[in-house]
């Protein structure tokens, strides 16, 4: 859960959705600032036996880069000569120089600061989907971050977010820590019917909300008594509070476990594994990362992607470490709303462009390739002359997660992903048989 | 003859549902005056004095009274012209960009801030509740997004004068005001709706855009089944081309031209007659409304259309005009908004019947608010005790009516504004045109009954920072003040627990609210369970108790 009282107009002023950004200091000082507690978990019997029929363990984590992040720097087209013509002062090195890209299939390769993330595409479990993205054309932070969340480009009035109603195509009843979101607010991707436990990102997970009073809470607990619904969803509340005061409990007496780790994001990603470990009820997590809309000296192998990139890469690698044999189980996502233009700009960065790659990660993944459909960068080949193309829509490859990992229906796809495209079999294989 | 009993939930529900509840003072009010009364007075807010004091600071918020002319060349165009600079230097001084643009985007978020106050005092304090329910209504259902582009600095005008003047008026007046409204055009994307072809079309402007024109008909009007095709939406969308924001000088437009920054998507050629602001109303040129709103003729469709089985003559700005005639005076239009009334007033399933007879009255009157308002406000179903505390407050109405309860002095809005933003419905941060909405199943979910009873332990107990001015942003470039981590304190346990939420831990936050004076301003209305858990806590519990009891999560 979170806290309040702090966190005011800024998020309107400056950013409508919270993200994080990841340097070390900015993790800190967001966490002093939010100070938002935790909630959320343990003692794996009360719910699980109540919420979900099915004893799957499959889930899957989302990873919002907010603000864009270059693609194109990301997983690097170095086969390309046009790539280095149009990126004289950001492009990364070819394999071999110093500072240069690792291959990864002799005609991408990946940014040096994700070497972390080497051992993921090793051993199988890491890939990527190129030229990947949304069908609609806007170049705007605002539309392309509500459509890639609402799941329906270019219709404005979904209400809910599509992370939710996956799980509100999962038949029976929701417990409250089905759906977790790490960050001072449910995000649009998470609103919906099915209810959404909120972690606040940093130390601030930590930290009790006021009403964790014993004395408090017993005065509430003789109000809430009746079989209504208002009295039902605190009751829930009240449990889930309980489950967060006994890990808290546990943690302050375990030094290592109450410390938070150097790492700042990886921080926020161990504690994600730690909850996921310990709470099997929990089916979907979301985080929101922000830094990535880099208009102004974007840099190459160092600079200001690569300081973003590098504790991302760091964090995702520490992931499946932490999680243990959940990995197994588990798909993590990382998306951005758009790519940005093949060109540099004037001032050594990038514009706000339109096909991108997404990560997806996690020991059920046939990894190590690179999925998708390449359109090249001639400019023949650009959308509008300018930026790489969508040849795979982002439903697709999510749709594919969600089908042969979740083990969706059709029909349960249709509801996640109205008026989803047909597959183009891009993404085919994706997701191990 | 109704029983004492009786009438005291009379008077309780006319405070739920016209009021965001009571005041200190109210119950004793509306039960001397009678509930009927009290529903006529609220209906014709203009006999209700303000007192001097609440209209003297809503007065001191100056962006509040700028039009959105004003507050683009105040607030947008530094941004615009540092970055013009920056472009045309070789080289660009990019750290003078950089802090030209910290410091506007800070001054941006004070146009936001005296928004929020503006609307939060009013609805507090204000005597003329009905206008402030009113208000958050109407600019709910013509919902715009503060958090998109230029609309940070225009949706506070946007409510000020296209939303309040009219909450009581012909509904025609009321939609004609939000479609002349830039905040809206902007919302909507209208500004770039344009004939293919015509003279004016070019680069961002060369296509039709049926943003607008579809959510007018969808939520502003019709209703999602009010009879409509998309031809209609198309065919509204060219009667709608040229609508929005004043014209470019040259140019601005372009595939390739660099986009704005985050936030401010696409803004940065926009307006360039504003630097030569003296010639922009000069005589002979096309006036531009201080509004903002800029019918631009050259990239209007003037060909003869047909709409909802209507032949609109091509003549320019008229369509538009007599398409909203048509929209307002459809029984399609009159039986949506009474729904939507009805839901809010009434119950969440409001009774069929009420709503055919308030359609019926919005016919007769030419669709007069007040007059639809008082057949609901008069009706049985609305006086139906089964609907009496039936509506689960959405957590706007839930923070408002917690600190009008209490009647603590509110000099500090960021606690109210966060715990709004916790719940999901940050004000003015609704990012679909269809608002908020307002029934129970939209907002109960036990994470948020936790963060309300969070809210109402630390209210009540005294423990938010409300009375004291909140840190201001640092204006001369040194961004935020440095806010200390809130103290805790040890906890049984060995964990800890913030008892204060204080960004700036100095001087006094409040002074908690009296759990006697607190229960006399709700009438003494509790049930058995609520009543007996109050009365066996200590006497610094209480007030959090009823702030959290269930009775009060509903009005």
């Amino acid at each position: 859960m979170k806290k309040i009282f702090q966190n005011t107009e800024a998020c309107i002023a400056c950013n409508p959705r919270p993200a994080t950004a990841l340097s070390r200091r900015a993790f800190l000082r967001r966490a002093a600032v939010l100070s938002a507690s935790g909630i959320v978990l343990l003692s794996p019997h009360a719910w699980a036996a109540r919420s979900l029929e099915t004893d799957s363990k499959r889930r899957l984590i989302v990873v919002f880069l907010r603000g864009a992040v270059d693609g194109l720097n990301v997983v690097v087209p170095h086969g390309e000569p046009a790539y280095y013509d149009a990126r004289p002062t950001i492009a990364i090195g070819r394999t071999g120089a110093s500072d240069g890209l690792i291959d990864l299939d002799g005609h991408f390769g990946l940014h040096p600061a994700l070497a972390p993330m080497q051992t993921q595409w090793r051993d199988g479990t890491l890939a990527f989907v190129h030229a990947c993205g949304s069908p609609d054309p806007t170049r705007s932070h605002f539309d392309a971050q509500d459509f890639m969340e609402s799941g329906t480009p270019g219709v404005r009035t979904t209400q809910d977010g599509w992370l939710n109603r996956s799980l509100a195509a999962i038949p029976g009843t929701h417990g409250p820590t089905e759906a977790l979101s790490l960050g001072p607010t449910v995000p649009r991707i998470l609103s919906g019917k099915v209810p959404v436990a909120n972690i606040a990102l940093g130390r601030a997970a930590e930290r009790p909300m006021p009403m964790d009073r014993p004395v408090i809470e017993a005065a509430f607990d003789k109000m809430y008594v009746g079989n209504d619904s208002i009295s039902r969803a605190y009751r829930d509340g009240r449990q889930a509070r309980m489950r967060l005061i006994g890990e808290l409990t546990q943690d302050m007496t375990d030094a290592n476990a109450g410390a938070p780790s150097p790492q700042g994001f990886s921080d926020d990603t161990d504690r994600l594994a730690r909850l996921i470990g310990r709470d099997p009820t929990i089916r979907v997590a979301f985080m929101a990362l922000g830094g990535w809309d880099t208009h102004v000296s974007e840099g190459a192998a160092q600079g200001q992607l690569a300081g973003h990139l590098k504790p991302l890469g760091e964090g995702l690698a520490s992931l499946a470490k932490s999680l243990g044999p959940n990995y197994q189980e588990t798909v993590i996502l990382v998306i951005s709303e758009f790519g940005r233009t093949m060109h540099e700009n004037g001032n050594g960065g990038t514009d706000h462009g339109h096909g991108n790659v997404m990560w997806v990660m996690g020991g059920p993944v046939k990894g190590g390739k690179v999925y998708g459909k390449w359109p090249g960068l001639s400019t023949a080949s650009l959308y509008q002359e300018r930026d790489l193309a969508v040849t795979t829509d982002f439903r697709e490859p999510i749709a594919t997660v969600l089908r042969s990992h979740m083990q969706f229906t059709d029909a349960q796809l249709d509801r996640v992903f109205p008026g989803r495209p047909r597959s183009s079999g891009n993404v085919d294989g994706l997701i191990k048989a | 003859m109704v029983g004492e009993e009786s009438k005291q939930d009379r008077i309780l529900h006319v405070l739920n549902r016209l009021a965001f509840g009571p005041r200190p003072g109210d119950f004793e009010h509306v039960s001397a005056i009678g509930p009927e009364r009290y529903v006529q007075e609220q209906l014709h807010p203009e006999s209700i004095a303000i007192p001097g004091d609440l209209s003297r600071r809503v007065n001191d918020l100056h962006t509040l009274h700028m039009n959105p002319i004003a507050l683009f060349i105040e607030y947008q165009r530094p941004i615009n012209l540092a970055r013009k600079d920056a472009k045309s230097d070789a080289g660009g001084d990019k750290a003078s960009l950089k802090d030209a643009t910290k410091d506007a985007r800070i001054q941006q978020r004070v146009v936001m801030r005296e928004a929020v106050e503006a609307r939060m005092m009013r609805a507090i304090e204000g005597p003329r509740q009905l206008q402030e329910v009113m208000t958050a209504f109407w600019f709910n259902h013509f919902n715009v997004f503060a958090g998109k582009g230029l609309d940070l600095i225009w949706t506070g005008a946007f409510e000020e004068t296209a939303i309040r003047p009219h909450t009581f008026g012909k509904f025609r007046t009321l939609l004609g005001a939000t479609a002349h409204h830039p905040a809206m055009m902007f919302y909507l994307d209208n500004w770039q709706n344009t004939n293919p072809g015509s003279p004016g079309s070019k680069g961002k402007f060369e296509g039709i855009n049926e943003n607008y024109a579809r959510e007018l008909m969808e939520l502003h009007t019709l209703g999602v089944n009010g009879g409509y095709s998309q031809a209609d939406v198309i065919a509204l969308a060219h009667i709608l081309t040229g609508w929005g924001l004043p014209k470019p000088a040259g140019g601005g437009g372009g595939a390739n031209r660099r986009p704005g920054a985050a936030g401010m998507p696409e803004m940065a050629g926009m307006f360039p007659f504003m630097r030569r602001r003296q010639n922009f109303m000069r005589p002979g040129t096309a006036a531009v409304d201080p509004s903002g709103f800029y019918f631009d003729e050259s990239r209007h469709d003037f060909s003869n259309k047909t709409f909802l089985g209507h032949q609109i003559e091509g003549g320019g700005i008229d369509e538009g005009e007599h398409a909203l005639d048509i929209l307002a005076r459809s029984p399609a239009t009159a039986k949506h908004l009474s729904f939507k009334l009805a839901q809010y007033f009434v119950a969440d399933d409001p009774p069929k019947a009420l709503v055919e007879r308030m359609a019926q009255r919005y016919l007769a009157t030419d669709g007069e608010t007040r007059a639809v308002l008082e057949t609901m406000f008069t009706s049985a179903e609305f006086w139906d005790p089964r609907n009496y505390g039936a509506k689960f407050k959405t957590p706007y109405e839930y923070v408002v009516s917690c600190v009008r309860a209490t009647g603590v002095p509110i000099r500090n809005y960021r606690p109210l504004y966060g715990t709004m933003q916790i719940l999901g419905m940050p004000l003015y941060a609704c990012q679909t045109p269809n608002g908020y909405a307002n029934t129970q199943d939209a907002w109960l979910n036990p994470d948020a009954m936790m963060t309300r009873l969070s809210f109402a332990t630390a209210l009540g107990s005294g423990n938010l920072p409300l009375e004291n001015p909140p840190f201001e942003e640092d204006a001369a470039g040194g961004g935020a003040a440095p806010r200390p981590e809130p103290p805790a304190v040890p906890r049984k346990g060995g964990g800890k627990v913030n008892i204060n939420f204080d960004p700036a831990p100095h001087g006094p936050k409040m002074t908690p609210p009296d759990p006697v004076q607190l229960a006399a301003t709700l009438g003494d209305y509790f049930s058995p369970a609520t009543a007996s858990a109050v009365e066996a806590s200590p006497t610094n519990l209480r007030a959090p108790l009823i702030l959290g009891s269930p009775e009060f999560m509903k009005r």
